[in-house]
Order: structure tokens, then C-alpha cells, then sequence
């Protein structure tokens, strides 16, 4: 399984799936904070950016992502004044521009992003900046490899561990976790050639009966990854149990706002804690997240998605992780049933095999 | 969502109280902050993501990355 959502895509945009032997599945993993962040956030943060006097600010990423009946680039159609930023800081700078209004941040992302967020609450408070919040749904990996391996249902053998993520935390929260779980895990990069020595590395191991961790991204990667984020992670956020969509709740999975930072808590200021959301039951996320089904699995139940909120949920069978589709139904099966590499189509037939 | 690039260092200065940089991309200057790597110098090469600096890379490794995306990118429009 690889973890994060940009290797996925990076197997799939280089072909690599394809020119793997059939007796290696690749398996997709809960590693993208767009996809998994909950119904709920997405509804509370819908609801804080419809207000008039909010300037509401994220990662382009999140704005196609569909909340329970709308999404955010539908609320900047209506007249919502929402922005997309490249970084955390740049919400921080809108805040001091605009003291006449309430700048929030909608603060997703793994541990690789987490300290960014941080850094932007730490400079605010340390300001005195009052008009600035964030809505956090921020994710930890090492709670969500545990909770995948012990699922009864779990047919991983071998995890590529996040390397940017690592590139922050390090590697030793991953230690005890192949020592439990008798399960290699190997850090491993983002380019063709790093994905394949990861992938060489795990099937060694596996080979060997081994279940060790290993770097292959040793040029951005140490093994006490970068101290300076980690504290800044520290100072800001508590680890705190968080729900991801399709899954459910995972025991300190997330990083929530430190107790005494509560004012930046846009949850607490907008006062949207008890939102009611109503997932679909169509959604099947969680499988999905989870290895257990394939994204193109989800093709066939959107057809029954009423025509006006045609969603396809939050995958592309050849685009990768994280890129809801909008479009008719009769649109996305021909993308997926347009010429593609040989071995890609026999992977796809293997699978509905498989699945049915 | 957690891709990360690597790019020069080309200014270093402090701004709200926070030490900032200029950093090229391959021809694209963007600012970022350096407050993760405190160690980092004028000419190091950097790892950015969302705007930060999370590690840093020496100057042959920082190279070999950016060739490998160079070569990709290259194969991609061939391809297309």
C-alpha cells in the first residue's frame, strides 16, 4: 500500500501500474487529506465561509470537495468571498489587511503540513491578530497505518511510507509499528525511479521474511525528521481523535488546536460544532480508503446520483487521488474506457474480476 | 496535497518576525518561510511545501531531483 495520494498519482500518471508483474497489487491508501477529511469539516466550513463577514481561505485542493449539499466553489458562485492560498501565511497577511473582517483557514493536510499551520496560528497569536481562525482537519499517519493493519479484512503486506511526511516526523514512530505488525514499511520518494526502488525494497524484504523500516528517500528523509516543525507542531496542536470520511473515528489520529489557542478555533467562533451532516449512502470511501475496493468501483453507484449534484466521489480511476470529477456519467465512463496502456486495462479486468 | 519541490536559495532576509527567503524554481522566484531549516544558508537548496522549507538537500541531490523531474516532464510532453 502506498500511503500518500501524491505517489498514487505518480504510479498511475507514469504507468507504472502497468509494467508491474500481475502478482503485485497495488493498493491505494487513506494518504490524502482532501479525501479523508470529514463530511462534517467540509459542512462546517461551507456553513463559516457563507457568512458576509468572512474572507474564507484554503489549499485549492478543497473546493471542489462535496459537503453534504454543496460545495465551496458553489459558495464563491453565491458571493462568498472565498480564496485560494499557497500558504498559511498568506491567510495571516489577508487577516492584517482586512481588520474590518474575519479571515478563516481551513487547515487540512498531513504532518507534513501541519507545521505550516502551526507556524500561522503561532505568528497571529504572537501578533495580537484577533480577526484570524482555522477550521483544522489535520491527519496523522502512523494511528491510520495501525488501524488498516488491524482490520481483519486487511490484505496489505507491505507499506511506501509518506516521504514528505517523514521528511517532517522522521521515521521512528514506525519502528514499533513493523516490530508489532511484522510488516515492512519503506520511506519512500515521489519520482518513477524512487517509487520502484521502494517498491524493489519492500518485495526484497518480503521475499527475505524481513519487516524492518527503510529510507530509500534518504536525501530528504533522517530518521529524526525536522525538529524545528515538530515543535512548532508541539506548541500549536494536541493529538486528538479524529473521524475520516468513509472510515470512521481513528483513536489520536488527528492534531487539533491546543487548549489555550481555543480563540483561534473557528469551530468556537462561528459556533458550527453541532452542524447536522448527511452523508450519501452511496459513498463507499471507506473501502475504498481502506484497500478493500478500487476507485472505479464507485462509477456504477454514481449513476443513481441525481443528475443535478453529479458527483463522482472524490476519485479518478486514471487520474489518481483527489480530483473530484464533475460531468455526466456518460463523460467519466468514457474517460475511463478511452485507449490506455495494455497493462493497465489488464489490471482494470483483473480487479472487476476480482470484485466484481 | 503533499508534494514537496526542491529550489534555490537566492535571498534571505526577515520579515514579520519570521525568516523569509527568495527561492528559484527552475526560473520561478517565490517567497517561503525558513523558520524549519534555521541551519539553511544563501545557495542551499530547499524542499518546500505550502509556502515552508522542510528540509534541505545538498546542492548534487537537490540536482539529481530536479533532473528527474526535468527528464519526466520532457518524456510527458514527448508522450503527448
Amino acid at each position: 500500500m502506498e500511503i500518500c495520494g501524491g505517489q498514487t498519482h505518480s504510479f498511475l500518471r507514469h504507468g507504472l501500474d502497468a509494467l508491474l508483474p500481475s502478482q503485485i497489487e497495488l493498493v491505494h491508501g487513506p494518504g490524502c487529506p482532501v479525501c479523508v477529511t470529514p463530511l462534517e469539516q467540509i459542512d462546517k466550513a461551507i456553513a463559516i465561509a457563507s457568512r458576509p463577514e468572512v474572507i474564507f481561505t484554503s489549499y485549492g485542493d478543497m473546493l471542489r470537495v462535496p459537503g453534504s449539499s454543496t460545495d465551496l466553489f458553489s459558495v464563491r458562485a453565491k458571493g462568498g468571498d472565498v480564496r485560494v492560498v499557497y500558504s498559511p501565511l498568506e491567510a495571516v497577511q489577508l487577516a492584517e489587511a482586512h481588520p474590518d473582517k474575519e479571515v478563516v483557514f481551513f487547515a487540512i493536510g498531513f504532518e507534513t503540513t501541519a507545521p505550516a499551520n502551526a507556524m500561522a496560528v503561532l505568528l497571529v497569536q504572537r501578533k495580537g491578530i484577533t480577526n484570524f481562525s482555522i477550521i483544522t482537519a489535520q491527519v496523522r499517519v502512523p494511528p491510520a497505518i495501525e488501524a488498516i493493519l488491524q482490520a481483519e479484512s486487511c490484505r496489505v503486506q507491505g507499506f511506501l511510507a509518506a516521504g514528505h511526511v517523514c521528511a517532517v516526523m522522521g521515521f521512528h514512530e514506525y519502528l514499533p509499528i513493523t516490530e508489532i505488525f511484522q510488516i515492512p514499511i519503506v520511506v519512500t520518494g515521489f519520482e518513477p525511479i524512487d517509487l520502484l526502488q521502494g517498491l524493489y525494497a519492500t518485495i526484497r524484504q518480503l521475499e527475505a521474511g524481513q519487516a524492518q523500516v527503510e529510507n530509500q528517500y534518504q536525501r530528504a528523509v533522517s530518521q529524526q525528521g525536522n525538529t524545528a516543525a515538530q515543535q512548532s507542531i508541539q506548541q500549536a496542536f494536541q493529538p486528538v481523535d479524529r473521524k475520516w470520511r468513509g472510515i470512521g473515528t481513528i483513536p489520536k489520529s488527528g492534531w487539533g488546536l491546543r487548549p489555550e489557542l481555543a480563540t483561534f478555533d473557528a469551530e468556537l467562533k462561528f459556533e458550527v460544532q453541532n452542524l447536522l451532516s448527511q452523508e450519501s449512502p452511496l459513498c463507499i470511501a471507506g473501502e475504498i480508503l481502506q484497500g478493500l475496493k478500487k476507485p472505479w468501483h464507485a462509477l456504477p453507484l454514481a449513476k443513481n446520483v441525481p443528475r443535478k449534484t453529479r458527483w463522482v466521489p472524490l476519485w479518478s480511476p486514471r487520474k489518481g487521488p483527489a480530483r473530484p470529477i464533475t460531468g455526466t456519467i456518460d463523460k467519466i465512463s468514457l474517460d475511463i474506457e478511452s485507449p490506455s496502456p495494455q497493462g493497465r486495462d489488464n489490471n482494470y479486468n483483473k480487479n472487476q474480476e476480482l470484485w466484481g | 496535497m503533499c508534494l514537496a519541490i526542491p529550489g534555490k536559495l537566492t535571498e534571505i532576509y526577515q520579515k514579520d518576525t519570521l525568516r523569509m527567503a527568495k527561492i528559484d524554481f527552475g526560473g520561478i522566484a517565490k517567497e517561503i518561510c525558513l523558520e524549519f531549516v534555521p541551519e539553511a544558508e544563501l545557495g542551499d537548496y530547499a524542499l518546500v511545501h505550502a509556502g515552508f522549507a522542510i528540509s534541505l538537500m545538498n546542492e548534487t541531490e537537490a540536482q539529481e531531483n530536479i533532473q528527474l523531474i526535468q527528464e519526466v516532464s520532457r518524456f510527458d510532453d514527448e508522450v503527448s
